[in-house]
């Protein structure tokens, strides 16, 4: 084998050379390579011992310090209630993972359901709803389940009555419980209503916000007299015929990705709530 | 029930969390990305630039780039090695923008790359010492970081990002913004004049075993 060129010793300290047993045989045998290839390694290894200031432990602290004030905010995003929630919130209570495994299950069925819509002629498979509307039928179903179980509890506190012959007080707590819980969902809800400009769902979720606050709120144990006046509250409101409005209508337009018109107000005739 | 949100040192554990986080509006979040990182960019964005001024100024418009660049970072990357990039092509920028500054006013001959007038015959040494005691003598770093400040630009990134960050070529080519062959031949062309520089100060290995002198 001739000499190897700089480059090819260079390359073959690098461990690069595609050549590398070749190269490595000659340096065994020629002491005027072995010579160029310590070189090159004396070199490499005095240049690369030059010792950088450590600029201290606390440094990252004090370049974000430096950097904080220069960055701009980001937009918040559509999903953002899943990472960055309001002040004194957990962002990753069991609510918000519920939410986001619902999501996530929703975007994998959007997306098949996409995949399995197929373009005539050409035979290709192409995703046939664009990311705006999967992201509003995605938004749509998950406020569709939120206000079914929102709905089954005002139901039950509607129908609750004293456990025993001559209590005068309700148990009231489990109800209370899913109501805490639904509060949060309703708020990410809401905000992300908010966001997508989607004013008439806003509304309604607010409203409704407003019912499960009362609702967890009030006594564990009310009086018949308290849950009276919390039913009351409750039927003026027209919460439980508004929220089944829209859940119905959420549940139909799923498919279409449009989202409903908030009911106007009305009380749903000659039935108690 | 009071819910206390967890600080973003307790959340940081994983960069793919901060990074989506910061995009979902969480400015603090991008702080568990400077705070892990700054280090080893500091220490790219020194060797690169050979001084403490310009490498803090490069770090922290690294980070100010990549938090603007967010969106155009793919999840599945390392964050590191994307910032480290960034790093470097912004050093690349600065390092020929300074040099441009300096040719326009240069005296030549005068000033070291520490500002220090300096007689390069007054530090050769008068036996040949082996090159870790030249290091911590300090003549041998001084000889160094005159030997990188010569590279252009481009060189010393290529160098630096090759033999001290372990880079491979087509990172590299990728910060030059050039092709993995140009690449290598940079890579090459840096050690090439390191050593016509360094060399009479460097002495072998194989001389120092000779002389009995290695440590």
């Amino acid at each position: 084998m001739k000499h190897p060129k700089e480059e090819e010793l260079i390359a073959y300290h690098s461990g690069e050379e595609a050549d590398r047993l070749g190269i490595a045989g000659h340096v065994v045998d020629c002491p005027e390579c072995r010579a160029e290839l310590e070189s090159i390694d004396a070199v490499l290894e005095a240049i690369t011992s030059i010792a950088v200031p450590d600029p201290g432990e606390d440094y990252g602290q004090r370049v974000w310090q430096q950097i904080a004030p220069r960055l701009p905010e980001k937009r918040r995003r559509w999903w953002s209630f899943l990472f960055a929630g309001p002040k004194g919130v957990n962002w990753l209570t069991p609510q918000r993972w519920v939410a986001a495994g619902a999501i996530a299950a929703l975007i994998i069925a959007a997306f098949l359901a996409g995949r399995a819509t197929k373009h005539g002629g050409v035979g290709e498979v192409t995703v046939a709803v664009d990311q705006g509307k999967v992201r509003e039928r995605i938004l749509i179903m998950a406020v569709g389940e939120h206000l079914g179980r929102s709905e089954m509890v005002l139901v039950e506190l509607a129908n609750a009555e004293p456990q025993g012959a001559g209590q005068k007080q309700v148990n009231i707590s489990g109800e209370q419980r899913r109501a805490e819980d639904l509060l949060e969902e309703n708020r990410l809800y809401r905000q992300t209503a908010l966001e997508q400009g989607d004013t008439a769902l806003a509304g309604v979720l607010d409203e409704l916000e407003r019912t499960l606050l009362d609702v967890a709120h009030s006594p564990q144990k009310p009086t018949a007299a308290q849950l009276e006046g919390m039913r009351q509250r409750i039927e003026n409101r027209g919460i439980l015929f508004k929220v089944r409005v829209v859940g119905k209508e959420l549940q139909q337009r799923g498919e279409s990705g449009q989202m409903p018109a908030a009911p106007t107000g009305a009380k749903e005739n000659g039935r108690k709530i | 029930m009071k819910r206390m949100r967890p600080s973003v040192e307790t959340i940081g554990e994983s960069d793919a969390v901060a990074v989506a986080q910061t995009l979902a509006g969480d400015r603090d979040a991008f702080r568990v990305l400077v705070e892990k990182h700054s280090r080893n960019v500091h220490r790219l964005a020194y060797r690169m630039t050979g001084n403490q001024q310009d490498a803090e100024e490069v770090v922290q418009e690294a980070f100010l780039r990549a938090y603007q660049k967010l969106e155009q970072f793919e999840s599945r990357a390392n964050f590191g090695t994307w910032v480290y990039r960034i790093a470097a092509n912004y050093a690349i920028d600065r390092m020929r923008q300074k040099k441009s500054e300096e040719s326009q006013r240069e005296q030549p001959g005068r000033a070291t790359e520490e500002g220090v007038e300096m007689d390069l015959m007054s530090t050769v040494p008068d036996a040949a010492p082996n090159p870790e005691r030249l290091a911590q003598s300090g003549q041998l770093a001084n000889h160094m970081r005159r030997a990188l400040s010569e590279l252009t630009p481009a060189e010393r990134t290529a160098f630096v990002m090759r033999h001290w960050g372990g880079s491979g070529i087509e990172e590299i080519a990728g910060a030059l913004k050039s092709s993995t062959s140009a690449a290598k031949n940079t890579v090459f062309r840096s050690v090439q004049k390191l050593r016509k520089a360094l060399e009479p100060f460097v002495e072998r290995r194989g001389q120092a075993r000779a002389m009995g002198t290695e440590l």
